[in-house]
């Protein structure tokens, strides 16, 4: 898993994603794709993830009845770490107000309703079920949704949130309010994982869903043509389906906090009854997105807002001498974080920009590194808001109409009113630094420089490693993504900062982000593991994870890359895992070795009677690489298995994959 | 076999068997077992060739691809650097061909220099014993490699592994008459002890086995083949270009009149030893009588059978013929050989050797054919800068202008020229950067230098050869200069470990690897190999090896006999003792 990367060069597939690009472009290979949870109402397994939600509650509170605890526990468990420290500052506020909660009838405060067990004169006063639906890649939309939820919970308004990937589209039809959430992947294409739910939704078998009252929420990146257009999708769909829009769609860019929040708010509002005020001093629902509430986060609470400084343990380049590429092992310490992860999760790293492009920027500009500029972390010296707080790589429209203005230059005035798909090709050509140097701009403010910027964001990376073999530590398989652009050479944001990252002291700060929809399934289940490049990384934990439990369950790696000599990635540890008998095959497929090209899908065609055999025997299989070209690839590579050696026809072949992707046996993550 | 021979008609003596052939194999060396259970050579070396996981294969099947001319080697200047990677060594491997005489044809040289160019990293090398290896092959182009060359009459069987070895046979270029009738006895030697094992066309060639490998498979070596390594080697007086003391076997050329009569026989040289090992030892071949011409293959059944049944299975380290002669006692050796071939040996013949180096330059031979030897350093066939040795000796070749001929000391001759070719010979060379005055710029010592390849493909190497001795040689010489020996041939062999792949313990002087920069010296062998060195200091760097040899050759140049060669004047100096027998070496 992986991530991000705004990388803007010839051809290539860029996804927007959730508010953050993630971006696998030929010739270069980006690190494996995080997807995301599936998150649902019900409490999470113990032991995953945050600790807040893996807390477990003691059997008696001296202050809080038996019913009391119950609820707090359901609550509790029902929970992402977000809200957990929404909720913890929340009741602290409530304590500090004195409002004595049931105590003096305070509970007229909606909020309350979920917690404490409510007062008939309490009681909700929203009669109509909301749904809120979110579709994710990287996290960002159950994110949301899930703030959203505290929200309407804070004006009294249960809600149950689903995930694309798990929601019966058929029981649309039952819902009246429904809140959608969804970021765009690839060309302007659903989250991979909902794609089953935008197939049904855009079909003839959706249902007439009037008397639904809806909103959207849409997630994206403005560098791509088709921005937000999941979103777009869903919003003009839900219309012509018969529902009635009661607040207007919002798109976001990747620095979409605020917007969000800004929708949370108005599409909150509108759901509450005007006959129930929010009186309570909870936080607005507009801070949510932004800050924790006044209330005492747990130290131990690392998460994408508050990540840890890790250490940097190992941090060595894979691929031999020669290789065509670079990809590093870089080994991270989590030691005192209280971070915890399972195989199959997610690192996020918020990376720092390269400083000789920062160095660049200044000196094309001439502006001071000690000019104060305003950013959301307060006002900072121009160097390090450059360094930190700002992507300045890629460009987006946003900083290509304030460059216009800026500049005057009529080339980026024509593009301003031009078409997208023109816009798309010029950021393919020019990145922030090239419209410095291409359309100077003389005497120059630094927060003119910075205006039209948007945040610098954490890239997300599928970590390559089991706690139960390396304690405290994750993993990352991270291939260093660099290239040329207007005869300057560019590096990845976070990938080029990884690789600078070899100082003995160095740290790099991390959060971690599960990924529920990739993970292993009982021990004794057969897995297959189709990954190309780096989308080999989360296969690594699984088998450090199944050695670890002497799982007994049959294994079988499919891997492809460019070159054996150079490019076999962790060659050594699968010989050990195979001799050992943790991994019971191992395929190894390359694709510049011979005079035929030969890739991941080619070798499972060619063993197919024996990929078919282990899906009958109940295997899973796994496909982590490349989005664009592997993972079509390989389905389509399925398909043909299933009708040469399952005896299907065509369509029968695709709707038995189908039914396997819904029963979680054949999962993707892939970017 | 029987355990018994003669050493005199009415003297009958028992002869320990207890660490060979006789032994069940639960006694013998591992690798007895290997040989044993391998169906003769064939293991599962087809099974290897196709793992995908690695471009290794397994021990087992690594001792035995030794039979077929294969070494697994990789490269150990990345050795480290790849364990760090997670990535497996850098596994190649390096060939070696079978070239009885070293005598090569344009068309055979010309498939070896396209298959090095192809698979071998645009090189490849002459060895010490004439003949060529591949550095660098990928295991998954062994295959094309054993059939380009077979496409050629040429293969890989026996240029390693417990067998006799490729057979020398010395390159007189004044002399061509004789040296032909000599080649064409030592391949007919080659031939005879070749091991026939049906496993190598299977293997190589993907041939079907016309029927289970049965019995008469191997009908001399049998399942457990030799206990180890044997080479055999002939020479031609007065040149002792292949080193006849340093061979388990060799036969002296015994000619009348420019015509071949027979031979002396020379028995159990070798020069593998170990540090701090004092049970191993270098030993020069003892000369035991005489052969007539048409007793050759009969001596050569005899002599291999003895070592075949006595030689020691248990210990690796001690199992060479010349453990065996001294362990038997040569009388006892000796006479069991004469039981074998059903007479006594005659006396041997008076011979005289002047010189183990090349002749380098153009000769003319009795057949009034032309002959150049060219000088190549440490053997390695290549284009480097201006010097492409590689491209200009395939003009050459593509020319048809000469057969080549591989010399023991790695050089290379352009044989049979016919006299009005040779102005072309000499314009394709220079076209190509290689001179033909190889003393031009080179001092004596340089021309009679050699190195093994060790570092970085060869897995034994504790420091380097090839890559560092013509750099020590560069300061060598400039203490020759001040001496003023630069035209005094003394010759200087370096090896990467103590195995002796470059004979070192029969130079003048000789450095043997311990460590990275650090070598053994060793001072005092006969100039044409005739007497061991010694050595004089263990485990040193170059500073004092080069304080050491300004000191003796500063002696040998002031105090020097006429004549006298530098090898045997460390002896009378008394900078070093002579060492009479290999048992004494390291005494």
């Amino acid at each position: 898993m992986t991530f991000l990367f705004l990388l803007l060069m010839g051809g290539g597939a860029r996804h927007h994603a959730g508010g953050r690009t993630r971006i696998c472009q030929n010739p270069i290979r980006l690190p494996s794709a995080a997807s995301r949870p599936s998150a649902t109402t019900g409490a999470p397994p113990a032991g995953r993830g945050s600790p807040s939600t893996s807390t477990t509650l003691p059997s008696s509170v001296p202050v809080l009845t038996p019913e009391h605890l119950e609820h707090v526990d359901r609550l509790a468990g029902s929970l992402d770490r977000d809200q957990a420290i929404w909720l913890s500052g929340y009741f602290a506020g409530l304590a500090g107000q004195g409002a004595g909660g049931a105590a003096n009838g305070a509970a007229t405060n909606g909020a309350s309703a979920g917690l404490v067990e409510p007062s008939p004169a309490a009681a909700a006063p929203a009669t109509r079920l909301l749904t809120i639906l979110f579709g994710t890649d990287t996290g960002n939309s159950k994110e949301l949704a899930g703030e959203l939820r505290g929200a309407a919970k804070a004006q009294g308004i249960e809600a149950t949130v689903a995930d694309m990937a798990d929601y019966k589209p058929r029981a649309l039809k039952e819902e009246q309010d429904l809140l959608v959430v969804t970021s765009t992947h690839g060309e302007g294409d659903p989250p991979p994982n909902a794609l089953g739910f935008f197939e049904f939704l855009a079909g003839r078998k959706a249902p007439k869903l009037a008397g639904v009252r809806f909103s959207v929420l849409s997630l994206g990146d403005s560098t791509y043509e088709h921005y937000c257009s999941a979103g777009k999708q869903i919003d003009a769909r839900l219309e012509e389906l018969g529902a009635e829009r009661i607040a207007d769609r919002v798109d976001c860019d990747v620095d979409y906090e605020d917007d969000a929040a800004a929708w949370i708010a108005d599409v909150v509002a509108k759901l509450t009854p005007d006959e129930a005020p929010a009186t309570t001093g909870a936080p607005s629902a507009a801070a949510v997105g932004t800050a924790p509430a006044s209330g005492v986060a747990p130290a131990t609470a690392h998460s994408k807002k508050h990540p840890f400084a890790s250490a940097v343990l190992d941090n060595v380049v894979l691929t031999g001498r020669g290789s065509s590429k670079e990809t590093r092992h870089v080994e991270l310490s989590l030691e005192g974080s209280g971070l915890t992860y399972e195989p199959g999760d997610a690192l996020g790293v918020v990376p720092l920009n390269d400083p000789a492009l920062v160095d660049r920027l200044l000196e094309r500009t001439q502006l001071s590194p000690d000019a104060p500029v305003t950013t959301k972390q307060g006002e900072l010296p121009l160097r390090e808001a450059l360094t930190r707080t700002f992507e300045i790589t890629a460009a987006t429209p946003r900083f290509l109409d304030q460059w216009a203005e800026l500049s005057g230059a009529k080339e980026l005035q024509a593009l301003k009113a031009g078409d997208a798909k023109a816009r798309t090709a010029f950021f393919r050509e020019h990145h922030v630094l090239d419209f410095v140097d291409r359309f100077p701009v003389a005497g120059i403010e630094a927060e003119q420089l910075v205006k039209g910027l948007r945040p610098l964001q954490p890239r997300l990376y599928s970590i390559a490693s089991s706690l139960a073999a390396a304690p405290d530590e994750a993993h990352l398989t991270v291939s260093t993504v660099q290239y040329d652009l207007r005869d300057l050479g560019r590096t990845g944001v976070a990938s080029g900062h990884l690789a600078r990252l070899t100082g003995e002291d160095d740290t790099v700060p991390v959060y971690v982000q599960s990924n529920e929809h990739f993970r292993l399934p009982a021990d004794d289940v057969p897995i297959i593991m189709v990954g190309a490049g780096t989308g080999v990384a989360p296969y690594r934990a699984f088998l450090q994870e199944r050695e670890a439990r002497g799982a007994a369950g049959k294994s079988w790696l499919v891997f492809g890359e460019r070159n054996f000599r150079t490019d076999f990635l962790y060659q050594v540890e699968w010989q050990q895992l195979l001799k050992d008998g943790t991994l019971t095959k191992l395929d190894p497929v390359f694709s510049r070795d011979g005079a035929t090209k030969s890739y991941v899908q080619h070798r499972l065609r060619e063993k197919g009677a024996e990929v078919w055999a282990w899906l009958q025997d109940g295997a899973r299989i796994y496909v982590c690489g490349d989005a664009n070209a592997m993972a079509p690839d390989v389905h389509s590579a399925l398909a043909e298995i299933a009708v040469e050696h399952g005896g299907l026809d065509r369509e029968a072949a695709d709707a038995h994959l189908t039914e396997l992707q819904r029963d979680h046996r054949y999962l993707l993550d892939v970017y | 076999m029987t355990p018994t021979t003669k050493t005199t008609p009415d003297t009958v003596v028992e002869i320990d068997r207890s660490r060979d052939l006789s032994q069940p194999l639960e006694k013998l060396a591992p690798e007895e077992r290997m040989k044993f259970e391998s169906d003769y050579l064939a293991g599962s070396i087809t099974t290897d060739l196709i793992d995908e996981i690695t471009l290794a294969v397994d021990e087992n099947n690594n001792k035995l691809m030794k039979f077929h001319g294969i070494y697994q080697q990789d490269d150990r200047d990345i050795r480290d650097e790849r364990r760090h990677q997670k990535l497996e060594p850098f596994f190649t491997f390096m060939l070696r061909g079978r070239m009885p005489g070293g005598v090569c044809t344009a068309e055979q040289w010309l498939k070896i220099d396209e298959l090095g160019r192809t698979y071998g990293n645009e090189q490849f090398r002459l060895t010490t014993r004439q003949t060529f290896q591949f550095h660098y092959l990928n295991r998954n182009a062994l295959r094309e490699v054993m059939l380009g060359l077979r496409d050629v009459g040429l293969d890989g069987k026996a240029a390693c592994g417990d067998v006799a070895r490729t057979v020398m046979s010395g390159v007189h270029p004044g002399l061509t008459k004789l040296h032909k009738q000599v080649y064409e006895q030592a391949q007919l030697a080659s031939d005879h002890v070749i091991h026939k094992t049906s496993a190598y066309e299977e293997i190589w060639f993907g041939e079907k086995p016309k029927e289970p490998r049965g019995e008469n498979e191997e009908p001399f070596y049998g399942k457990q083949y030799l206990p180890r390594k044997f080479k055999i080697g002939f020479a031609v007086p007065p040149s002792n270009d292949i080193d006849i003391y340093s061979q388990d076997l060799g036969f002296v050329a015994i000619a009348s009149r420019g015509k071949l009569k027979g031979f002396n026989v020379v028995i159990g040289g070798g020069m593998g030893r170990a540090d701090r090992a004092p049970e191993t030892y270098p030993r020069l071949g003892d000369v035991i009588g005489y052969i007539d011409v048409d007793q050759l293959q009969p001596t050569l059944d005899a002599v291999m059978g003895v070592q075949r049944d006595f030689g020691d299975r248990v210990t690796r380290a001690h199992a060479r013929f010349k453990y065996t002669i001294d362990d038997k006692g040569l009388d006892v050796i000796k006479g069991e050989i004469e039981r074998r071939l059903g007479f006594e040996l005659a006396p041997a013949k008076r011979f005289k050797f002047d010189s183990n180096g090349d002749d380098l330059g153009w000769r003319t031979g009795d057949d009034g054919l032309e002959h150049l030897t060219l000088f190549i350093e440490s053997g390695r066939i290549i284009d480097r800068g201006e010097r492409r040795l590689m491209s200009g000796l395939r003009a050459v070749a593509e020319a048809g202008l000469c057969v080549f001929r591989l010399t023991p000391n790695q050089s290379v001759i352009l044989s049979d020229v016919r006299p009005e070719d040779r102005p072309k010979v000499e314009a394709l060379l220079a076209e190509h950067g290689i001179d033909n005055a190889p003393k031009k710029g080179r001092s004596a010592l340089r021309l009679n230098s050699m190195a093994c390849v060790a570092m970085p493909t060869c897995g034994l190497a504790m420091a380097e050869a090839e890559r560092y001795l013509p750099e020590l040689i560069t300061k060598i010489e400039v203490q020759l200069e001040k001496h003023g020996l630069t035209e005094d041939p003394i010759t200087i062999r370096m090896t990467g470990c103590p195995n002796g792949c470059a004979r070192p313990y029969i130079a003048e002087i000789a450095l043997t690897g311990r460590a990275p920069g650090k070598y053994n010296l060793y001072l005092g062998a006969g100039f044409h190999g005739q007497r061991l060195n010694k050595m004089v200091r263990e485990n040193v760097g170059e500073d004092v090896i080069l304080e050491v040899l300004d000191e003796t050759l500063g002696a040998y140049a002031k105090d020097r006999k006429e004549g006298e060669r530098f090898g045997d004047f460390v002896v009378r100096a008394g900078f070093v003792a002579e060492v009479k027998e290999g048992r004494f070496f390291n005494d």
